[in-house]
């Protein structure tokens, strides 16, 4: 039972994550109707500025704080460079100037770090010794920094609904997401506003990478697979939909976290040992495709569709 | 020339130039094993590639997962091969079949969405085959399978030829060409087509897109899976790593060099991506800092692909030298 409950929590904090990439990705899609496969490249930037910064200032708190603006000036060049050219033209040209974009900047962070994993010790205070958790149940102690991470990721989705709900700048990224024409026309500079999400959702994935980076090993590849996860998100939660994707995302990291703990146990009541390893560790790995191949054959447009008029 | 030739010939000359050069590399230079080899991985990806290009181009289905078919009939020649099995008429026919029917049941779920759900279903579905390739403990798992012998053909060893191999790779390269060609040609390509082009009016005639669609894609898939067999004997060695998504992407990328309005397209652009990564990573260790920057520079400036970069080079001396153009008007 305890398990199942350090299980949950991982899950929750993995799809805390996930939205943090997801929300930009979505919030990009929406806005400018710009598929951006290079949106995990600035997730492991996030993870590797804030580990060598870290590194450098001897505090991980100030690196992971650093990684922002670092994100959000690379978000910044790369639209300048790349995306900006490429909003007039089809998802499939989006896509692959996106996908070489990624291998550039893969290779570019091997030729800097290396390709071994960088090692990046959760953050003084709150690992090690008493401090180092909290105890949940009596006897279980959870480390207090993914708490820590569980936290932000609720604070930063509310913040996120207060900006795009409640502001003035949140309302003309609704605007421009349903009629993009129409606000342009209301003496809007559109470009403008495109440019500012771009850089924001850049500057989210980097802050989620910089989270991550005491938990998962920082690699050039690790930008990959939250983005595929990514897309799982999106597309279970309705493209462009800020709401599905939060709920898309924990959805995806409870079942992710519970599915590998627990599958394989599950399987061993009905078959020998080893090849309940075996398939339970594929079918662990697969269930979130699973989930959203069920979820998309019922209702193609996601759980809460939304977004895009046009 | 007579005009109907004149006019075949411009649409397919680039194609059939690059298939004829393929036959006579062996004979002018590139007949070692090395080059051979090289030339083979070319072929298979190509082959690959047009069966992409068939439904990119054709159906307008822009597929992120192609890779997984041709995973598939990889993993379906070693999975035969750790059985003991090696012959060819079992084999090959079983690894595309394997991919058609993976094809068929992702492409009745994938094919129910359009446009960006389409990239991101396709994409996803290719990495779940790809976790379930790499949890196959007893085909080497992440690590791979080496093929210690090539599929035999009745009893005789007649792929281990490379020139032979060659040949069998280039034929089967240009059968999937010609063939895809004609479909897209036929009622059937048609259908797919206008669907492609305006999916509401193709209803409106009384064309249900869907069920033309999903053929399309178990065909591609099937001929993504003959290419999976084909280059699981032609490299002796399969990993998950076939089945990545940077696979299936640069797949992708080999249909639009190309140029997506022909099959033969993504032949030129199957040769060019697999030289050009040789070429690049002998030359530089961190070679994908040039080749990724080329591939979003091609995307920016060659919207149309090498096939249509004669035509655009033609069509700017054409706007900027005044004479011609005043003939013309």
């Amino acid at each position: 039972m305890s398990m199942l409950l350090v299980q949950a929590l991982n899950g929750l904090q993995f799809g805390v994550l996930l939205f943090l990439v997801a929300a930009g990705l979505s919030l990009v899609f929406g806005v400018m109707d710009l598929i951006n496969l290079a949106h995990g490249v600035q997730y492991m930037l996030g993870a590797y500025v804030a580990a060598t910064l870290g590194v450098w200032t001897g505090s991980f708190w100030l690196g992971a704080l650093l990684a922002l603006p670092v994100a959000l000036l690379v978000g910044l060049a790369l639209e300048w460079l790349v995306f900006r050219h490429l909003y007039r033209r089809d998802h499939l040209a989006q896509v692959l100037a996106t996908f070489g974009v990624i291998l550039t900047v893969e290779e570019a962070t091997r030729a800097l770090w290396g390709s071994a994993p960088q090692t990046v010790l959760e953050p003084s205070g709150l690992t090690g010794g008493p401090m180092g958790g909290v105890e949940i149940v009596p006897g279980l102690l959870y480390p207090t920094y993914r708490l820590v991470i569980i936290g932000i990721g609720i604070v930063v989705p509310l913040l996120l609904w207060f900006l795009v709900e409640r502001t003035r700048a949140g309302m003309l990224v609704r605007a421009g997401a349903t009629h993009p024409a129409m606000v342009s026309a209301l003496g809007v500079d559109i470009r403008r506003l495109f440019t500012v999400v771009f850089a924001f959702g850049a500057m989210l994935a980097g802050f989620a990478g910089a989270l991550a980076s005491p938990i998962f090993p920082v690699a050039p590849g690790m930008g990959d697979t939250v983005l595929i996860l990514c897309f799982v998100v999106i597309v279970i939660g309705g493209v462009g939909s800020i709401r599905g994707a939060f709920i898309a995302a924990l959805l995806v990291g409870l079942l992710d976290s519970i599915g590998r703990a627990m599958l394989p146990d599950l399987l061993r009541l009905l078959l020998d040992p080893s090849a309940a390893r075996q398939t339970g560790a594929a079918l662990a790995s697969m269930l979130v495709y699973i989930v959203m191949a069920t979820i998309l054959f019922f209702r193609p447009a996601g759980l809460f569709p939304g977004g895009r008029a046009a | 020339m007579t005009a109907p030739f004149r006019k075949t010939f411009r649409k397919h000359g680039l194609a059939l130039v690059t298939l004829l050069a393929l036959a006579a590399a062996p004979f002018f230079g590139f007949g070692d094993g090395f080059a051979l080899s090289l030339l083979a991985r070319a072929m298979i990806l190509g082959m690959a590639a047009v069966s992409l290009s068939l439904l990119v181009g054709g159906a307008g289905l822009v597929s992120l997962g192609h890779a997984a078919t041709m995973g598939i009939g990889a993993y379906a020649v070693v999975a035969f091969d750790a059985a003991g099995v090696s012959e060819g008429l079992i084999v090959f026919p079983a690894a595309i079949a394997a991919a058609a029917v993976y094809a068929l049941v992702t492409g009745a779920v994938s094919l129910r969405t359009s446009g960006v759900h389409f990239i991101m279903i396709t994409l996803a579905f290719g990495q779940m085959a790809f976790f379930t390739t790499s949890s196959f403990s007893s085909l080497g798992g992440d690590d791979g399978y080496t093929l210690y012998a090539r599929t035999e053909w009745l009893g005789s060893r007649i792929m281990d030829s490379r020139l032979t191999f060659h040949f069998l790779c280039l034929g089967l390269l240009a059968l999937v060409w010609v063939g895809g060609t004609l479909l897209l040609g036929s009622r059937f390509g048609r259908v797919l087509r206008a669907a492609r082009e305006n999916p509401q009016r193709a209803l409106a005639v009384g064309f249900q897109p869907y069920p033309y669609r999903l053929v399309a894609y178990v065909m591609a898939g099937a001929v993504g899976g003959l290419a999976g067999a084909l280059l699981a004997n032609a490299t002796e060695f399969v990993s998950p790593a076939l089945l990545s998504w940077t696979r299936s992407g640069e797949l992708l990328f080999m249909v639009i060099l190309g140029g997506v309005g022909q099959l033969g397209g993504a032949i030129l652009g199957a040769l060019a991506i697999v030289l050009l990564e040789e070429t690049l990573s002998h030359l530089l260790v961190y070679w994908r800092l040039v080749f990724g920057p080329l591939l979003v520079l091609s995307v920016l400036f060659l919207p149309d692909g090498l096939v249509g970069a004669p035509l655009r080079l033609r069509a700017a001396f054409r706007f900027a030298s005044p004479k011609r153009r005043s003939a013309d008007a």
